[in-house]
Formats: structure tokens, sequence, C-alpha cells
């Protein structure tokens, strides 16, 4: 006798609603006449992530269980998680709007007539907006997945769309092209690392459950084996989604080559997600053999905050000084895992939000600045931005100073609280050398902002481009953000406390 | 016969695979290990389920294979895509991101 599985459609609807949109904006793909598509497709994209934001505020309050029979857990860690992707991929979906982004044409050659006539049509890649939808929706399952199968599932919906959206940039097509495919072939390699660590954690246990895992770590003198090599292989797959350091080495490509606004809504959202459901899985699955996991974290995560520093300094390109600077953050947020305790947990969230909208923002001024090509990337053409445009360039000042910590932006309360975490668990190491990374950071922030303020312009060709009515909204929502959580922290740090339940 | 030759030889499959991706360089041969090394996890898993005697890991061989076959689709569109413009699947003709 079968009993028909519940779903709780309640609780799954935030992910639902997205992929709902996203269905209907392949629809709209198929059935609306060209001309009327990019309008109505950016509506479907902003009201489905207002809808499933305003559904997880609304079921923010709920005791925590599971849905979906035990494979998705439903509590204050992954809905807090869940809402922060909403938000910041409302944000940064704000930045898709400018219709020089994208490719006209994917399928057509870089420079050939086929492509240029697309261009003189005006023809837009309206497909963008549905491929955003879909891997949104794998983000919002990701950190809520409770078993192996519904992790990976989620891993491959949220990566697969961002393959494609890599590989789609107007300009420089060669090299966005040439991003696609190292972030996808490194990607799958990743992810098939994290399937065989699956396979072995299953064979460890007899089960995909995370509980049923962590019940069969917590049985004393266990062969241990197949647990330790099924971590070693999934920890592969996740520090790769957050650029971790030895596996770090796709970021700056894949940032410098992929579409600004696409690399604005990977760095930020990305990272959430997969620092969402590492979290789950180390704090829920793996707890019982922290001593043996947590020593490679603890190194993982200097190596990651030092290396990703010392690397940026060196940097020509804004994307890539960025991308670096993103490394840097990865191991800052690690330090919240190998705390393992609650206000690890609340700091860890802090900082993804509070990183998330200056990353957002900080891409999406890039957009900004232009020449008659296209975007300026070299940093040594932005000499004199402030003259150039006041506004922006201060507005990207205030984002690099909310990288660097610097007191009165949302960046320096999220690094506080998230080495005090680190202190309170006793890992001074990293809070030594998190605060280095951070001075040494600190110095390749201020070398922007004095090349945008305190340099004479030397290219005249250089100039930023006026926002539309939805960039400038975007970065204005970053901008405040980024103060306000500065100035009046608990707003958010409240909320987080009381949302670090998570499912056992 | 003994169960665990199975488990030998997933690993073994697996190893072959992550070992190709290294080592090789054209872009299809590197996409065809990292599908060898999903077909190993797949045996892995239901030789596993085998020995539990449960049916989980079968379910998820099945939910491998979609998603292998999703990343077949998108995988091969990149890499066409790129030998169009360059007229080579070489990873190593695709380098101009560099420090």
């Amino acid at each position: 006798m079968l009993t028909t599985p519940s779903l709780d459609y309640n609780l799954l609807a935030p992910i639902l609603i997205v992929l709902g949109g996203a269905l209907l904006g392949v629809f709209v793909e198929g059935f609306v006449g060209r001309a009327y598509r990019a309008r109505i497709q950016i509506i479907i994209a902003l009201v489905t992530t207002a809808t499933a934001f305003c559904w997880v505020i609304s079921i923010h309050n709920l005791v925590s269980q599971t849905a979906a029979v035990d494979s998705v857990s439903i509590d204050g860690g992954g809905l807090f998680m869940q809402g922060a992707i909403l938000a910041l991929a409302f944000v940064a979906l704000l930045f898709f709007t400018q219709d020089d982004h994208f490719a006209p044409q994917a399928s057509a050659l870089p420079g050939s007539q086929e492509e240029a006539a697309a261009v003189l049509a005006g023809v837009q890649m309206t497909e963008i907006y549905p491929l955003v939808l879909f891997a949104i929706s794998g983000m919002l399952l990701f950190p809520v997945a409770h078993d192996l199968i519904t992790l990976f599932v989620a891993l491959e919906v949220l990566s697969i769309p961002l393959y494609i959206i890599t590989g789609l940039a107007r300009r420089r097509r060669l090299l966005s092209q040439e991003a696609a495919l190292k972030y996808f072939l490194l990607g799958a390699y990743s992810s098939a690392f994290f399937l065989f660590g699956g396979a072995l954690l299953y064979g460890f246990s007899g089960s995909l459950s995370l509980a049923m895992i962590r019940n069969a770590a917590a049985v004393p003198g266990a062969n241990h084996i197949f647990l330790l090599l099924g971590i070693v292989l999934m920890s592969v797959g996740l520090l790769f989604k957050v650029g971790a350091v030895p596996f770090h080495s796709w970021t700056p490509d894949v940032y410098q080559g992929a579409p600004t606004a696409v690399t604005g809504f990977m760095a930020a959202c990305t990272k959430v997600a997969a620092f969402g459901a590492m979290f789950r899985i180390f704090i829920v699955g793996f707890a019982a053999v922290q001593n043996d996991w947590r020593p490679v974290f603890v190194a993982i995560s200097i190596v990651t905050m030092a290396g990703g520093a010392i690397a940026a300094i060196s940097q020509r390109d804004v994307k890539r000084t960025l991308a670096y600077s993103s490394i840097t953050h990865a191991g800052f947020l690690m330090a919240g895992i190998i705390a393992l305790s609650k206000a690890g947990l609340t700091s860890m969230m802090f900082y993804l939000v509070a990183y998330g909208f200056a990353t957002i923002g900080a891409f999406g001024i890039v957009t900004l600045v232009r020449d008659s090509t296209g975007e300026v990337n070299d940093l040594n053409r932005w000499a004199g931005l402030a003259k150039k445009s006041p506004g922006v360039a201060t507005a990207f000042a205030l984002f690099l100073l909310s990288f660097g910590g610097i007191p009165l932006t949302a960046g320096f309360i999220a690094k506080f609280s998230i080495f005090t975490a680190a202190y309170a668990s006793g890992n001074i190491a990293i809070v030594v050398v998190g605060v280095l990374s951070s001075a040494i950071a600190l110095f390749f922030y201020l070398r922007v902002i004095l090349i945008m303020f305190f340099k004479e312009p030397t290219d005249d060709t250089v100039t930023v481009a006026i926002p539309s009515f939805l960039v400038t909204t975007g970065i204005t929502i970053c901008f405040v953000i980024t103060l306000v959580l500065g100035v009046y922290p608990n707003l958010l740090f409240n909320l987080a406390n009381t949302m670090t339940t998570l499912v056992p | 016969m003994d169960i665990s030759n199975y488990l030998y030889l997933s690993v073994m499959l697996f190893t072959i695979g992550a070992l190709g991706v290294l080592i090789r360089r054209n872009a299809i041969v590197i996409f065809m290990c990292i599908e060898l090394m999903l077909n190993a996890s797949n045996l892995a898993l239901v030789t596993f389920s085998r020995i539990h005697g449960n049916l989980d890991g079968q379910v998820a061989s099945f939910f491998t294979m979609v998603v292998a076959a999703c990343e077949v689709v998108v995988g091969l569109a990149i890499i066409v895509t790129i030998y169009r413009s360059r007229r080579s699947a070489s990873v190593d003709d695709a380098s101009l991101l560099k420090n």
C-alpha cells in the first residue's frame, strides 16, 4: 500500500514561485513578439523574486520542520539564507536591465555578419531572465536541502544556468566564451567530486539523509574511513563553489570574462547559497567528527584569506581585483563555519548580506565606467573618476571601504562579529591571520580610492554613463544598506540572532 | 563474486576520469572524463545500495543520469561555440584570460 507523499506547498512556495516564474519566462520566449519580450521578462523576473521574498518573510516565524518527505528542512537558518538570496537577486536583476550587457545573438560568430545584423536589428537576448530565475531556484534549494540527492540536484540547478550566462557578454566575446568553458569544465569536475563524496557517505551510513549520516557518525568505534573520504571529496565540491584557495583559480577568470551584471549576481548569491549549504552539511551532518575536518578548514581558511589578499595587490583590472577580494572574503566567511556555534552562524549571515550588497553595488558601478568600445576595466584609466562623476566615485569608495572593514560600514561589523565568533571558539590563528590579511586587503582598496580621487584624469575617452532609473535604484539600495547596516547593525543582527535554528 | 570488487572498479574508473581531466587537452575528451567520473559515482551508489539492501542509492543514480544529461547539453553547446569561433577545442588555446 503506497501512501501519497505530502509536499507542504506552503513551505516550498518560495522555490516553486521562482521556478514558476522561470517557466513562464520560457513561454514568453516562445509566444510573445520580440518587441515586447524584454519588458515582460524584466517584470516577470522582478515580480517573482519580490513575491518569493515576501513569502519567505511570511513563513519566517514557523517552527523548524522538514518538508517534502524530509528532503528539505525549513528552519531559521535556511529561511534567512533564502531571504538573503532573494533580496540580493532582486537588486542584481536591476543591473541586468541595461540592454547592452549581453550578446544580441549568442550563436552568431564573434565579428561575423550575422552578429552585425543582429546588433543592427536591435535583437536582445531575453533568455537571460528565465536562466537567472532557474539559477535562483537552485540557490534557494541548496541551503535548505537535507539529503544528498537534493543537495546534488540543487547544486547543478544553480550551476548549469550560470555556465551559460557567463558566456553571453556582448563585448570581448572570445574572453567571455573562454570564461564559460573554464567555469563549465572546472564546475562539472568539482560536482563529480561532490557526487562521489556523496556516494561514499551513502556507503558509510546506508542513507542519503544528513540526519542519518550524523547518527551513523556518532556511533563510537565505527569505521570512519568512508565517512572521512566522503567529507574530503564533498568539501572539494563545496570549496570550489565558494572559491576557497586550492580551488579558486577559476574565480578571477570567470569574474573577468562574464558580463559584469552576471558577475555581481554570481559573486553575491552563489556565495550565500554555498555557505548556507556548507554550514548545514558540516553542522548537521559532520559535527560528530569535527576534530577531523576542523584543522583542515582552519588551514584552508588561513590560506584563502592571505592568498586572496596578496594576489589582489598586483592586479590592474577592476573585475580581477574584486574577484580576488571575493576570494579573501570566502576565507573570512569560513571562520564562521569553523566557529561551529550559533554566534558563528549569526555573524556569517550578517557577513553574507553585508558583503553581497557591497559586491553587487561595486560590480554595478563597474558597468557604468565606459569608453566608446564598452566597459573600461583597466584601473589606471579610472584615474580622476571623482572629477567626472563624484557620486559614482563616492559610492564605489564606500563599497570598497566596506570590503576593507572600515568602521561605520557594514563590512566592519561583519568582520568584527565573525572574528569574535572565531576567537570565542578558540581559533586564535584565524583571527590573527584574518586581521593581517584585512590590513593587506585594505592597502589595495585604498589604492583604488586614491586613483579615483587624487589623480588627475588622464584619459578623456573614459566617461561615466548616465545610469537608467532601475540601475540608479539598484546602486542606491546597495549604498543605503551598506551604510545603514554599518551605523545600525542591530536592525539585521537581531533578526539573524533569532534565526539560527537548524533542523537536526 | 565478492561485491566489493564493484567498488574497486568504481574507484578505478573515478581515478582514471580525474586524471584524464588533468592530463588531456581536448575539451571534448576532458568532458568525457568528467562523465566517466559521474558514472563511476553511479556504480558506487548502486553497489552500496546492494550492500545496504535499500533502494536509496539506485534512486540517486537515476538523478545523476538526468543531471549528467543536462550537463552534456549545456557543455557541448559551450564547447561547440568555442570551436566555431576558434577552430580548436584545445583548452591550451583558450588562454586569453591570464594574470
